[in-house]
Parts: C-alpha cells; structure tokens; sequence
C-alpha cells in the first residue's frame, strides 16, 4: 500500500508540484530579465544617466517580481515539507551566497540614488551587478543540481558538502542561465528603454544569442544523457526544449531587426521552456539522491497531508486572479520606455515593427 | 569545517543566528507598518485640505519609510529560507501548518505591499492623485495584512491548535485551518503587535518632528505632523497595554513557566507580588528589590490574591508529562527582557500624554527639553519591540513548538562550519547595513523639506532612481 503510494502520487499533490512549478517559472521569467538588467548595468551604460535609466527600467517591479520567490519558497515549505527542509538545509552555502547578494541589490535600488557621492554610487553599481549576476548564475546551478541528483541519504538527510553542488554539469547548468537571464534582460531593455540604451541592448541581445544558443543546448542535451543514466522517468514533452532552442534560435533575428517586442517573447518562452524541462525531469520525483534511486524523494513522500492541501488550494483559487491582474497593471501603467530626461522621445511607431 | 568551530553546537550557532537576523529583520518591520499607515494618512490629509504642508510632510517621511521598508525587504527573505536552511527538522514537522499561513503571507500580503508600493514610489504624476493615494493605502493593507500570517504562525508554535499528530510521519498536521487563524494566542499578540508597530512608526514621527519643531524648520508642517503622531502614541500605547495585559492572563494559561519566569518565581504563591527590579541574585538571595504587593497575581490572574504557579511545582509536573530534563528558560534575560518591554511601554505612554497636555496648553513649540527628550525616545520603541520578541521567544524554552517539540530537536543534521559561515555572513552584512542605514536615515532626516508651489508639489523627476 506504501509503496503505491509512492509511486503514484495523489492528484493533489500532483496539482501542486504543477503550481509550485509554475511559481518558479514565474519568478524566472519575471526576475530572469531583472537579473539580466543588472548584469547588463556596466555593459549598456556610458554614465551615470545611461545607469539610471537602466535601473529605472525595472524600478516599479523588481520588488513584485522577486515576490514570486518568497511566494514559491513558502508554497513549497507548506505543500512539500520535507523538500523544503532537504533542498534548503543541503543547499546552505549555495543559499547563503544568493541571500547576500539579494540583499545587496535590494538595497542598492533604494539607496544609490540617495546620495550624488560617486563613491556611493560606484559602490551600489556593484552591488546591483553582483546581486544580480551571482544569483542568475547560482539558481541555474541549483536546478541542473535538482536533475542530477545529490548526496541524500536514509530519512532524505543531505549527506554531502559544497562541493557536490558545483559539479561541471551544474556549472554549465550555472552559465546557461546567467546567460539566458542576460539575454532576456537585454531584449527587456531593447523593449523597455529608449535611446543609446535601447541601442546598446540590441546590439548585446544579437550578440549574446548565439553564444547562449550553444551553450543551452549542450546543457540541455546533457541533462537527457544525465536523466537516461539516472534512469529517471519524467514527463517532459519532447517539443517542450525544442520550442525552447527554436526560440532561443530566432532571438538573435528578432533582435537584430528591431522586433523587440517578439525578441522579448522569444526570451521568455526559453526561460519557460528551459526550466520546465529541468522541473518535469524530475517527476515523479522532487529530488533525486545520487546515493541511488531508493533515496529518492518522490511527490508522494514529500507532500503535506491532504487537508493542508486543500486549504492552499482554495486560497490560491481566491486571490491568485487578482495578484495576476494588478502585477499587470503596474507593468501597463509604466509601458512607457524610460529615457534620459530631456531626450526627444523617439515615437514607437518610427523604430519599432512589433 | 568542523575543527574550526570545536566545541560549539550547530543547535546554538543556529540559535544565536536566528537571534541575530530576527532581531535585526523586527527592527525595521514595526516601522514599515506604523510609518506605512502614517504617511497614508498624512497624504489622505494632503489630499482632501490641498494643505501642502501635509504634502511636505509625506514626502518627507515618506522618504524615510521607503530607506526603512527596503531593509525589511531584503532581510525578510533570510527569514523565510533560514527555517530550511538550519532548521530543517523543525520545518519537516511543522511544515503542514507553519507553513500555509507562509506561503498565504506571500500571496495575500506580499504581492500587495510591494506592487501597490512601486505604483506609489514612481506613480507621482504619471497615475491620478486617488490612485496614487489608493496606492499608499494598499501597500500599508498589505504590511499590516503580512504581520497577521506571520503571527498566526509564531502563535501556533507558543499555543498549538487544530493539528493532530501523524503516527507514521511524527509530523504534525492540520486539521483545521480555521482554529489556527482564530487561535486566542494569535487573535492577542496580533493586536499587541500592530500596536505596538503603530507606537513604533509614532513615536519616530513625533521624535523627528519634535528635532526639526526645536530648530525651527518648517513649523507649519512638523506641527502637524507632531499632532497625528501624539495622537497615534497615545492611542497606541493604551492599545499596546490593554492587549499586553490580555496576553499575560493567557499566557499565565497556556504558558505558566513563562510567567513564572518573568518574575522569577520559584514557588506556586496567592497574592503573589511583583517586583518592579532586583539588584543581586534573582533566585531568592536578591540583595535588593522593590516589590509591588498583589501585582503579580493581578496580573496573570485578574484577581488580588490569585495563585501563580512557580518555577519549581512547574519542573517537577513537566518532567512528570514529558520525561527528565530542563523545562525552565533563561531566568535572567526572560525577568528582566519583560521588565524592559513593560518599562519602556509605560514610559511612551507617558511620552504620549504629556505632549498631548503640551498640545493642548499650546505649549508643545516652546518646550525645547521636552522636544530634545521625545528625540531621544527614538530609542525606546525599538527596545521596547526587541525585548517583547526575546521575552517571548526565550520564555518559551526549551520548547520550539510548545509541548510537542524541543528546540534542541529542530535544528538541520549539519555540520556546525555550515552554520558558523553564514552566521558570520550575515552578522557582517547586517552590521554593515545597520551602519549605512542609520546614517542614512539620520541625513534624510536632518533635512527639512523643500517649500515647493502647487506645481513643482504635483511634478514627479523624470528618473526616480
């Protein structure tokens, strides 16, 4: 009876690895383009307004967006207890490192502009790059983690160290996503700034698209070499990473002939594709022990009971629809690219064909 | 890692550093949800007399709520991941219900405070004024939603309801959601909490008001200003005791070795008295006290001569219902963090009714000393705030979730390095933060606002950050 039961999760449980999954897809599509915002600060910028302009891009929303972090960390501590308490006690350091470097970039939106000290400023423009590129490169190793399994023992207790996070599969699992979050930055910035900004951003997406095109698919081609040794199942639609390439394919054109608004889809139809193929890999598992397969932690034993369950569920029905709706709203409300003050605005229709 | 940190246990690496972020994280909450509220009220104000001494003021404290809110933000995050990252064993137990009112926090209260409070930080002018002031409404709904689920969940660990307990899992599951969102520990130290933080964000607003009333800046703004916030502190502080006082009879219920603690009560008396401070040796031998007859007993029992159970009846019964071991917490910091809480809640009060008399006497501008004095009370909401959470944390040893679960059985099967590394971390980049902070937050506040026309009011710079 045990044994069912843990192959085959309940379709709540089910439903909730699906919504936990999407709360993580949501948070990577939406801070993916905040993250490569900051990463791309130093590369877009000639001065300090260019800086500005950069930040002010993403300045009404990053704090919603990073919400989606919060929301899928405390989603996950009540729906699957026991992943919750193994990924984040097992993945200390690691966790500890993007923590920091959270922290720093939050502060920096709210403080660099609060003092015209350049030290100041130079200090929090750091902060912004390093807050944004360690994360963007610390998640992707956390998640190419996820699929290749780690060191979990008897009772899903983490019986490794650091170092068995940063393994090369992860740390290409690393650099395919700081890459992609960068990517999609700079189609967020073609989209949502004007001016050398703009320019500058269009040039880095088309040429950052192919270099992030190889390496993607070799992550991804890796990760299914991994899962077949793995012996893991899952439930990824072979079309799903393909749609993925395809339009990590058409980026680089996209960008490149001024299409910004289909560039910006196209990045974030890769992020989507991206880590849900990393997410449905792991099914019916949540974490898989490189111990071997018997440690695995599956759905079923990870998921709370039933009635936890339920209550989420009708919370989530209740408001979900309105979080949707006003996040949307802030990003209508401050549609209009951002410019260095004083610039005649360029009128959309004139550069833009989306 | 290990050879590093000989000697010391990851279960009180784990603990101080849940000290250290939880007592630093709580600094800045109370402000974001007392200051919150004030500056929606401040521009409702501005709003509906066009009085741009209003506008003055909540643009200038607005400024001071957004450097204070910030910081709440990112250490916020610590606070959520660091239930899996140190207590792992504890997360995998409570999990089933801590964790709803967690995830409930986010989408409910989150999302709001932060969507609504971007809309309000780069709105000006770009949405009309009801929707900017609808703004500033909604994020202070959702920081004073977010206190409600995090509340609820701190209380279900002093005071479990509606769970049962797996047999096969031995993690503890919820049966009813609706008895741990009406849980009588939550439904007190909720209102306690929210007054408290309406104190907090008042008093700092009376306080930096008072400084710039001193030296003259801006009189018909401060002036203002002052008024909503003495009114507020007082307010608050009778709500803050009333519901304090709630929690002490409730707590002598459902947690009597912590109101034995919180005297140093060491025998079960009637008409127990309380003693206001001791100079010496807390269990028994003090070389010094003064003692209010009677107080004690009214206190955790409502009446004169009401029996307070102690320390020692107390041991002997735990150790009899849960097996041998220790069940009395730190005596010494439970005694006198209470004292300090109540001390400190009683001297706001008086803060509070003393420059509504000023107000009142139209005396409040012309009292340089009281003004200098109400500048320093800064201070004493913090502490005051501080002490109540380590007073109700330590009180509750040696329990994590009381009567189900030892908090020496919470901690992650890590290694202590691990956790010695991040308490490190995170007590440089806290103190680091604490110093930019507050030097910022005193420059911000040491400059009075900019007199502006009804124009240059309404105009929003083209680049907020």
């Amino acid at each position: 009876m045990l044994a069912i039961q843990q192959l085959s999760p309940s379709g709540l449980d089910q439903l909730w690895f699906y919504l936990i999954g999407v709360l993580w897809l949501g948070y990577f599509f939406l801070e993916g383009f905040d993250f490569g915002v900051g990463t791309l600060l130093p590369f877009v910028s000639r001065d300090d307004i260019d800086r500005r302009v950069v930040i002010n891009t993403i300045g009404p929303v990053w704090d919603g967006n990073e919400v989606w972090l919060l929301t899928a960390g405390g989603a996950t501590f009540a729906a699957f207890p026991q992943w919750y308490a193994t990924v984040f006690s097992g993945f200390y350091l690691a966790l500890f490192l993007i923590l920091a470097a959270l922290i720093f970039r939050g502060m920096a939106f709210e403080f660099r502009h609060r003092s015209d000290d350049p030290g100041w400023i130079r200090w929090w423009d750091r902060a912004l790059f390093w807050g944004s590129a360690l994360p963007a490169l610390l998640w992707g190793v956390a998640f190419a983690d996820f699929v290749h399994g780690v060191p979990i023992g008897a009772n899903y207790v983490w019986t490794g160290t650091f170092f068995d996070l940063v393994k090369p599969y992860a740390l290409l699992g690393g650099l395919s996503t700081l890459l992609l979050f960068t990517l999609h930055g700079a189609t967020y910035l073609g989209l949502k700034s004007d001016g050398d900004v703009r320019v500058r951003a269009q040039a880095m997406a088309t040429r950052l698209a192919p270099l992030t095109f190889v390496v993607v698919t070799a992550f991804l081609a890796w990760t299914y070499q991994t899962a077949h040794t793995n012996h893991q199942v899952g439930l990824v639609p072979p079309l799903l990473p393909i749609i993925g390439l395809l339009a990590l394919a058409a980026v680089g054109w996209l960008a490149r002939d001024l299409l910004e608004g289909w560039a910006f889809i196209a990045t974030a139809v890769v992020i989507v594709a991206f880590f849900a193929t990393l997410l449905l890999n792991l099914y019916p598992n949540v974490l898989v022990s490189s111990i071997g397969p018997n440690y695995n932690l599956t759905i079923a034993a990870a998921a709370s009971h039933r009635y936890t369950l339920e209550v989420m569920s009708w919370v989530a029905l209740a408001f979900t629809p309105f979080v949707l709706l006003y996040q949307s709203w802030t990003y209508w409300i401050f549609k209009k690219r951002v410019s260095r003050p004083g610039a005649e605005p360029v009128t959309e229709s004139s550069t833009t064909r989306t | 890692m290990n050879s590093l940190v000989a000697g010391i246990s990851t279960l009180s690496l784990a603990r101080w550093q849940f000290a250290v972020t939880t007592v630093f994280h709580f600094l800045f909450v109370p402000l974001t949800i007392g200051l919150g509220l004030l500056v929606a009220v401040l521009q409702t104000a501005a709003y509906r007399t066009k009085d741009l001494a209003y506008d003055r003021m909540t643009k200038f404290f607005g400024k001071l709520f957004l450097v204070n809110f910030a910081i709440g933000v990112v250490t916020g995050i610590v606070q959520e991941f660091q239930f899996g990252m140190d207590w792992s064993r504890y997360s995998v137990f409570v999990g089933n219900i801590f964790g709803a009112p967690l995830a409930i926090e986010g989408l409910l209260a989150f999302f709001m405070e932060s969507t609504f409070l971007g809309i309000w930080i780069f709105g000006r002018g770009r949405v009309s004024a009801r929707i900017h002031l609808l703004s500033i409404w909604l994020a202070s709904l959702g920081t004073i939603l977010s206190a409600a689920f995090i509340v609820a969940a701190n209380s279900w660990m002093q005071h479990p309801v509606g769970y049962t307990i797996d047999p096969k899992t031995h993690q503890a599951v919820m049966t009813n959601f609706w008895a741990v969102m009406t849980n009588s520990t939550f439904i007190a130290a909720y209102g306690h909490v929210l007054a408290s933080a309406f104190l907090t964000g008042a008093v700092f607003m009376l306080a930096i008001a008072a400084w710039h009333l001193r030296k003259g800046h801006d009189l018909a703004g401060f002036a203002k200003a002052a008024r909503i916030a003495i009114v507020v502190t007082v307010l608050a502080a009778v709500a803050t005791m009333f519901l304090g006082d709630t929690q002490a009879k409730q707590m002598t219920k459902q947690q009597p070795m912590k109101m034995a603690a919180a005297e140093a009560l060491y025998n079960t008396s009637t008409g127990a008295s309380f003693s206001l401070l001791t100079i010496g040796d807390l269990s028994g031998n003090a070389l010094f006290q003064i003692r209010l007859p009677h107080l004690l007993s009214v206190l955790a029992t409502n009446s004169w001569n009401g029996k307070v159970e102690g320390i020692n009846q107390l041991q002997k019964q735990y150790e009899q219902q849960y097996g041998p071991g220790s069940y009395v917490p730190m005596i010494w910091l439970t005694y006198w963090s209470f004292r300090i809480m109540v001390g400190l809640g009683i001297l706001l009060f008086a803060l509070g009714g003393v420059a509504l008399w000023l107000v009142r006497k139209r005396r409040l501008e012309k009292s340089p000393r009281f003004l200098r004095f109400a500048t320093w009370m800064v201070l004493a909401p913090f502490l005051a705030n501080s002490f109540g959470w380590i007073f109700t944390e330590i009180g509750r040893q040696p329990w994590v979730v009381y009567g189900l679960l030892k908090t020496s059985n919470a901690t992650s099967p890590i290694a202590p390095g691990y956790v010695a590394t991040s308490l490190i971390g995170f007590t440089a980049i806290y103190s680091l933060l604490a110093v930019v902070e507050i030097g910022l937050m005193l420059r911000i506040a040491k400059v009075p606002p900019a007199i502006e026309t009804p124009e240059e009011a309404e105009r929003a710079p083209e680049l907020i950050y």
